[in-house]
């Protein structure tokens, strides 16, 4: 679990979160959800470390990570895997030597061992027989899954996603976001996914986030959303009029006024 | 205000760089891959300018040396002494600025923007350690070598180049070699080379490290990591040279 508390963060004159807490849990999607600018990547680089905050606690699993020393917190990066916006690969190795770049950092596995691990986290994102590709010879969907691969190697406690869905096809998109849903139940991870991909929200959104101008505006659960009453929240996440009446739908649905009879599987073929 | 911040910032890396590698193996691979881009990436650029300088240096010197009281073989020593204290080291480490400079800048900076450095340090390595300290260890290392390298040829052009024109014998040419040589110069050379090397390689990847934005930025760090560091070899050259000779 990972709890924030009341961060703020400024670079210079610019406040860029005010005050933010949450409480992300063990074992489902939590989504930082709002528009760009609103402070989500900044809040997930804070959490990660990637930035230290100007005020605030972050505590996974109840330790304060910001108080923590370099070497405290190389032990809690150990547990963090992270998939980048733009997968973050390193391009002269291939998806093994990338895959395998944890393991070989940080642990004492013969090699026979470690090419059997990464065979089977590749095989878990449907990634086979692509072990010696380049990441220039992949498509976009696959260097996500290559990223989410080397991301759980390790088997970490806390997966952090940055905008997963960015750059994807609608039915890739799934793809991954049901990808990233089933391996955060299979482990028991906290994960946590900034996105401002609607479909995501409504896939995989256990908790969902929602920052405006660097302000927790709303949080709650997927379901939740469609009753909403925030108007801020409302107009980002159904900005369309196809989304309003996809609303509505789901709001029919949810409240047994509509028989939910859809497949989206038959949908998406 | 900006060259302060850039110092500070610049020693900090390199402060930040010394620490306890996360896997020593790793670390070792890293480092002599960096030593086969520096040194092999750039032997063939540095025996092509070698030889032709130690070629030029002999005809320009024949050129100038035109009194009768003067013996030709003076213009092996002044080819010597001009390849080993000026040419190789300084020449060659301008052309590596260049070369190798542009290259850790503009890989660093990829890796920046693309977030692969953000990667490392969310798995928990430290970026300036695996990233920044073997490039400048290899640079110690293969760089000198290189100058050694260049200064065997620069002379072996020049002795060439005599032969090959008629302006000096090759008897002679080695007989100049001989006369008056202090091996002080090369120890001089090999001050220079390693000086140059952590100039070269220092600089350029805090250029690259600390990119901030995307191609075009990559593209202006590199520029500014070779001209800084060319400017930064030609003054220490100076120093060096009114601190040792």
């Amino acid at each position: 679990m990972i709890e924030v508390k009341n961060i703020k963060k400024s670079f210079g004159d610019k406040v860029v979160i005010e005050d933010v807490s949450a409480v992300m849990k063990a074992g489902q999607c939590n989504l930082i959800i709002g528009t760009s600018g609103s402070g989500k990547t900044v809040l997930m680089k804070c959490m990660v470390g990637l930035f230290e905050p100007d005020d605030g606690e972050i505590l996974y699993n109840g330790e304060n990570f910001i108080k923590m020393n370099r070497n405290e917190k190389t032990e809690i990066r150990k547990q963090i895997g992270m998939l980048f916006q733009g997968s973050a690969l390193f391009d002269s190795l291939t998806v093994q030597e990338n895959v395998m770049f944890p393991l070989n950092m940080f642990t004492t596995w013969p090699t026979k061992k470690k090419v059997e691990r990464v065979n089977e986290v590749l095989d878990r994102v449907n990634l086979k027989d692509t072990n010696k590709k380049f990441p220039a010879e992949l498509s976009g969907g696959m260097k996500k899954r290559v990223g989410i691969a080397r991301a759980i190697v390790l088997n970490p406690k806390y997966l952090f996603c940055d905008e997963p869905n960015s750059g994807l096809d609608p039915q890739t998109s799934l793809v991954i976001d049901r990808l990233i849903k089933e391996i955060t139940l299979e482990y028991n991870i906290t994960t946590v996914v900034n996105t401002h991909d609607m479909n995501s929200v409504m896939e995989v959104g256990s908790y969902v986030l929602y920052m405006y101008q660097g302000k927790k505006e709303w949080e709650g659960t997927n379901k939740q959303i469609i009753f909403s009453k925030n108007q801020r929240l409302n107009e980002f996440i159904f900005a369309s009029e196809f989304l309003k009446d996809a609303k509505e739908m789901r709001m029919l649905e949810e409240t047994g006024k509509m028989p939910n009879d859809r497949n989206i599987d038959d949908m998406i073929k | 205000m900006t060259i302060f911040r850039d110092i500070g910032q610049y020693l900090l890396m390199l402060s930040g760089m010394i620490s306890r590698p996360e896997n020593a193996k790793m670390y070792w691979k890293e480092f002599i891959h960096q030593c086969s881009e520096i040194g092999i990436g750039s032997v063939g650029i540095v025996v092509i300018i070698s030889i032709f300088m130690g070629a030029v240096s002999t005809v320009q010197t024949a050129y100038q040396l035109v009194s009768p009281v003067i013996p030709i073989s003076v213009i092996a020593q002044v080819v010597r002494d001009t390849v080993i204290l000026e040419f190789a080291p300084t020449l060659v480490c301008i052309v590596l600025a260049g070369v190798v400079g542009s290259k850790i800048a503009s890989e660093l900076g990829n890796m920046r923007v693309s977030e692969q450095i953000d990667a490392l340090e969310i798995m928990g390595i430290n970026s300036k350690t695996y990233l920044v300290l073997p490039k400048i260890v290899a640079a110690l290392v293969v760089i000198p070598m290189l100058v050694i390298i260049a200064g065997v040829l620069g002379i072996w052009g020049g002795r060439l180049a005599g032969s090959m024109t008629g302006i000096v014998p090759p008897s002679t040419f080695d007989q100049g070699l001989l006369d008056a040589f202090e091996p002080f110069k090369v120890i001089f050379a090999l001050y220079k080379a390693y000086t140059f090397a952590f100039i070269i390689s220092s600089i350029s990847a805090y250029f690259g490290y600390y990119v901030k934005g995307g191609a075009l930025e990559i593209g202006r760090a590199s520029t500014r990591a070779v001209v800084i560091s060319c400017i930064l070899i030609l003054f220490a050259d100076y120093v060096l040279a009114a601190l040792l000779l």
